[in-house]
């Protein structure tokens, strides 16, 4: 049988706000454990929530980016259940009235046509502590500092249909998130993770199977392959005449598989209702309207300019709006290179991004800056240096020996450009090479390169590559 | 001196006929004497009062006083106090130092008020008699046979037994104003949002509300002064400003619009109570009030409501109290469910886990809609009776509590019948309104209170309207038998 794979995506974001979105105790990642979790955080008897507009305000930005509605009213509920790390018995979050609602994101696809993916909700809510299980020699420990910290729950519609898909779509709001500056992205320190809901049903099927859902994935390899362990296990499941349990399932990176965590029958009762120390947040159209107005340009506009203003090709600009500093380097490195937009494009998506990757750096450690790069790359276009030599010049860049003029100056690397110098060059080859110079004659065009080879070995590789070609060509006809 | 109001307090300490030392040590000496027949307070500070009393009396000196400066006052055990035991009259909470000030705890220190020490009071909250604390009954001083009424409990039998001036309470069904009826006094339950309801252990956070109970209506406009404002820590209280509430207080009342719901008359009233509550209106229309008589047609629907809405919230208030990271913990747990189960089944009294039950249960799935929602909409409608009759009508009046202090042990079997004892208070707080009861007489020797209902934020009126009262008549100033 052809299954056909149903997947939504609920991801979460932490939005980067300095303090908590209910009191205000710090957010920064990685202090001692309990360092950063006041009397509201840790649920003490009489404390009271007291809402972040920041977050507020972010989780409308969000809503905005995505074309959704902004609810001009939402309400904060109480999730109730009991686990040690969550202080008070409940988390605060939104149920029925949510901050963000009928969303969508247009993803690319392998084929390079595009889909959209519908978002249902984003909705604000408070993250739980974390429960610490090793170190205690049997008992476990309570670390609260994330107790509190702003999220932004972003529920999609069950639209996407491939692993492949789901990763489209989970690295577009990656970067929108981080666009919008309301994030920032931080997948190892769980910033920004996702619970995939995965069923299948036969290909055709208008109704849908009994989903699972995988909890807690934290990179984009683990989703693709959580997914598609998970649709493996399912069909393997209805084909051996099994039937999938609607459960909630943990993805294992280590050994590559979901394990069962609980089911719907022990899935617990929230109680939810709304939070009666909290008000509804309320926002006028003309506050939204506002917001909508000072929102920054985001990906999808930012590569429909790249592609119009700076004649990039589609690709080139999909690859450099992906991420907001990369658009922020290249946009830079034009500024000053004074323009060279595709030279700019093709040294950045070459050079650069090799010597990050070979150095697992991001581009915010980059060791050349775009005023580097925009430098070197202006010399390559005054035909200074040739872009061969320029490779060279990257890498002492990239070594931290200087600009690209004091490198080019220490080092001799200037082309030479003395039309004169290079015909007498020219001269001496032709006259030490009779056998090949015959053979050009008798038409063998191959030999050409030959001559050019030669002219840069005794150039040191400086002569201006066009002057070389030009000159060989008048001298061997002879 | 201990049958003094504070106003009078304020005056003496003022003219320096006593110093705020004296004063303290004098009520200390008093409730370490006497209150081993009471139980009114669960925890007496002397060295703090002390300590504050020193300071008053430096701020005295140096003409830096307001009128509650170096004035010993009482505080609920409901309120965070930094450093100091604070209860909440459980045994969950018996171990549990606050490591900060409620609000309204900051602002009688910041105002220069000594705190005497912590009041008893039913479990959370959770009663109207005083019976539920976990530091035993608290004694109605008028007839220590009998209950002092509920939640504040032990905040009205300290201020009736001259072991405090003024104290604080906190009324959610009417736990400020049918203690202040059963023992006598005068109690304020402001609008919903007036005071900071910030470390003030919640029971039901929509309904929660402090307030003063004093000896006379001036005393409770000059705390109300004091506890009344907006905190930026408390999302629910309201940014108006506040008015100085003792200045409407001699307002003629002439030509006053009291309104009496038929619904508050018809049944269930004691009749001695009666009698003297339409003595008391007797008194209003002699001095030209206008009666008007007016329906609240939804008010048999509110205790039903109250008892969804109240325990639906406080279900979810007390999750919190876990044994994990503060109060009560059980011995050698098992396991983490052992933990919570034990933690919770041991330190919790009958009537938090009663009314912990019937919350999650009107909060699960299959049954919101039935009964939490319906409850909010039944809700609605109490609040439009009012808002309807607030368009007749100035104030409204009737009685605090269907009858006068009941026995101890009385009604503690009987969880339905001791929580029609809010009947005519906890409309009142479903709708967000002010509610004062005023000592309005005696039945069989045991005082009577009359209700006062304000309009929002229409504190000033009511407190006008009682002080005119205690103008025309001297029940306010009858004390139990043997004091002053």
């Amino acid at each position: 049988m052809e299954w056909e794979v149903v997947i939504g995506l609920e991801i979460h974001a932490q939005l980067a706000t300095k303090s908590k979105i209910f009191s205000g105790a710090s957010t920064a990642y990685g202090a001692e454990p309990n360092t950063q979790a006041c009397a509201v955080d840790l649920g003490f008897p009489g404390v009271l929530p007291v809402v972040n507009h920041d977050a507020v305000i972010m989780g409308a930005k969000f809503g905005l980016a995505v074309g959704a509605k902004v609810a001009n009213r939402s309400v904060f509920d109480r999730k109730n259940y009991f686990y040690p790390d969550l202080p008070k018995g409940y988390q605060i979050s939104q149920l029925h009235h949510p901050i963000v609602e009928h969303g969508k994101m247009e993803i690319e696809l392998e084929d390079g046509s595009s889909k959209v993916i519908g978002i249902t909700r984003a909705h604000l809510e408070e993250d739980a502590g974390k429960s610490l299980h090793e170190d205690f020699e049997g008992m476990t420990g309570i670390d609260l500092n994330r107790a509190g910290t702003p999220l932004l729950e972003i529920v999609s519609e069950p639209d996407i249909r491939s692993a492949k898909e789901a990763v489209a779509y989970m690295r577009k709001i990656h970067s929108l998130v981080q666009y919008l500056e309301i994030c920032d992205g931080n997948m190892q320190e769980g910033s920004f993770r996702c619970d995939a809901n995965v069923s299948i049903r036969p290909k055709g099927q208008q109704e849908f199977g009994t989903r699972a859902e995988i909890k807690n994935i934290n990179s984009f390899r683990f989703v693709e392959k959580a997914i598609n362990h998970e649709v493996a296990r399912q069909i393997e499941l209805i084909e051996d005449g099994g039937e999938v349990v609607q459960e909630t399932r943990l993805y294992d990176a280590d050994k590559d598989e979901t394990r069962s965590m609980r089911s719907k029958e022990e899935a617990n009762d929230y109680r939810y209702f709304p939070d009666p120390d909290l008000l509804p947040v309320e926002l006028d159209e003309e506050f939204i309207q506002s917001l909508k107005v000072s929102l920054p340009e985001l990906p999808d506009q930012k590569k429909h300019r790249f592609i119009s203003d700076y004649g990039l090709k589609s690709y080139d600009a999909e690859v450099l709006t992906a991420q907001k500093s990369l658009s922020d380097f290249f946009e830079a490195t034009v500024k000053a290179a004074g323009g060279e937009a595709k030279l700019c494009a093709n040294w950045i998506q070459g050079e650069l991004i090799a010597a990050l990757n070979k150095n697992a750096m991001d581009i915010s450690e980059s060791q050349v800056t775009p005023e580097l790069l925009g430098g070197m790359i202006s010399r390559i276009a005054d035909n200074t240096i040739s872009g061969k030599i320029a490779k060279s010049v990257f890498e002492a860049m990239w070594n931290g020996e200087g600009t690209a003029d004091e490198i080019i100056e220490s080092k001799g690397l200037k082309q030479v450009t003395d039309t004169g110098l290079i015909e007498k060059v020219i001269d001496e080859i032709i006259a030490n090479n009779p056998a090949q110079v015959e053979q050009y004659r008798s038409g063998k065009d191959k030999v050409f390169g030959f001559f050019v080879g030669q002219t840069m070995k005794a150039t040191q590789g400086k002569a201006n590559p066009q002057q070389v070609n030009q000159i060989l060509k008048d001298k061997l006809k002879g | 001196m201990f049958e003094k109001t504070l106003s009078q307090l304020a005056t003496d300490l003022k003219n320096k006929t006593i110093s705020s030392v004296e004063l303290t040590q004098a009520y200390l000496y008093r409730i370490q004497e006497q209150d081993s027949i009471y139980n009114s307070y669960i925890t007496v500070t002397p060295e703090l009062a002390l300590e504050q009393a020193k300071q008053a009396d430096m701020k005295i000196a140096a003409g830096e006083a307001n009128p509650l400066t170096g004035i010993p006052i009482a505080q609920k055990d409901i309120f965070c106090t930094n450093g100091v035991k604070t209860s909440c009259g459980s045994k969950m909470l018996d171990n549990f130092i606050a490591p900060y000030d409620a609000t309204v705890i900051n602002k009688f220190n910041s105002a220069g008020a000594v705190m005497l020490g912590k009041t008893n009071m039913d479990e959370f909250a959770m009663g109207s008699s005083n019976e539920t604390s976990f530091y035993g009954a608290v004694k109605n001083p008028w007839n220590i046979k009998t209950v002092p009424g509920g939640s504040s409990g032990g905040s009205a039998a300290a201020v009736a037994a001259q072991l405090a001036p003024a104290a604080t309470g906190t009324d959610t069904g009417g736990s400020i104003r049918q203690p202040a009826s059963l023992c006598n006094l005068t109690g304020l339950k402001p609008t919903y949002g007036r005071v900071s309801r910030y470390g003030m252990i919640a029971f039901a956070s929509s309904l929660d509300q402090a307030g003063p109970m004093t000896k006379t209506a001036e005393d409770a406009a000059l705390m109300l002064n004091i506890m009344a404002g907006f905190d930026e820590k408390d999302s629910t209280s309201v940014n108006r400003s506040v008015p100085d509430y003792t200045t409407d207080l001699n307002q003629d009342i002439a030509g006053l619009k009291i309104g009496l719901p038929k619904e508050f008359f018809e049944k269930g009233m004691d009749p001695e109570v009666a009698k003297n509550i339409e003595a008391a209106i007797d008194v209003y229309k002699k001095a030209g009030a206008e009666i008007v008589e007016i329906s609240l047609p939804n008010s048999s629907l509110s205790v039903p409501a109250y008892y969804v809405v109240a325990p639906a919230e406080c279900s979810s208030n007390l999750s919190r109290f876990d044994g994990v990271r503060f109060g009560y913990r059980c011995e050698n747990p098992k396991d983490l469910e052992d933990l919570y189960k034990r933690s919770r089944g041991e330190a919790f009294g009958p009537e938090v886990k009663r009314r912990i039950m019937i919350g999650a249960y009107a909060l699960s799935a299959g049954y919101y809609d039935a009964y939490y929602k319906k409850a909010q909409q039944i809700r609605h409608l109490i609040s439009d009776d009012f808002v309807n009759a607030f368009k007749k009508v100035d104030v409204i009046m009737g009685p605090t509590a269907p009858s006068t202090a009941f026995n101890i042990g009385e009604k503690t079997d009987d969880p339905v019948t001791m929580y029609l004892s809010d009947i005519y208070t906890i409309a009142v707080n479903l709708a967000g309104l002010p509610g004062m009861s005023i000592p309005a007489g005696f039945a069989n020797n045991m005082p009577v209170g009359l209700q006062i209902i304000g309009n929002y934020f229409d504190e000033s009126r009511l407190l006008n309207v009682a002080h005119q009262y205690q103008q025309l008549t001297d029940w306010h100033t009858k004390s139990p038998e043997g004091m002053a």
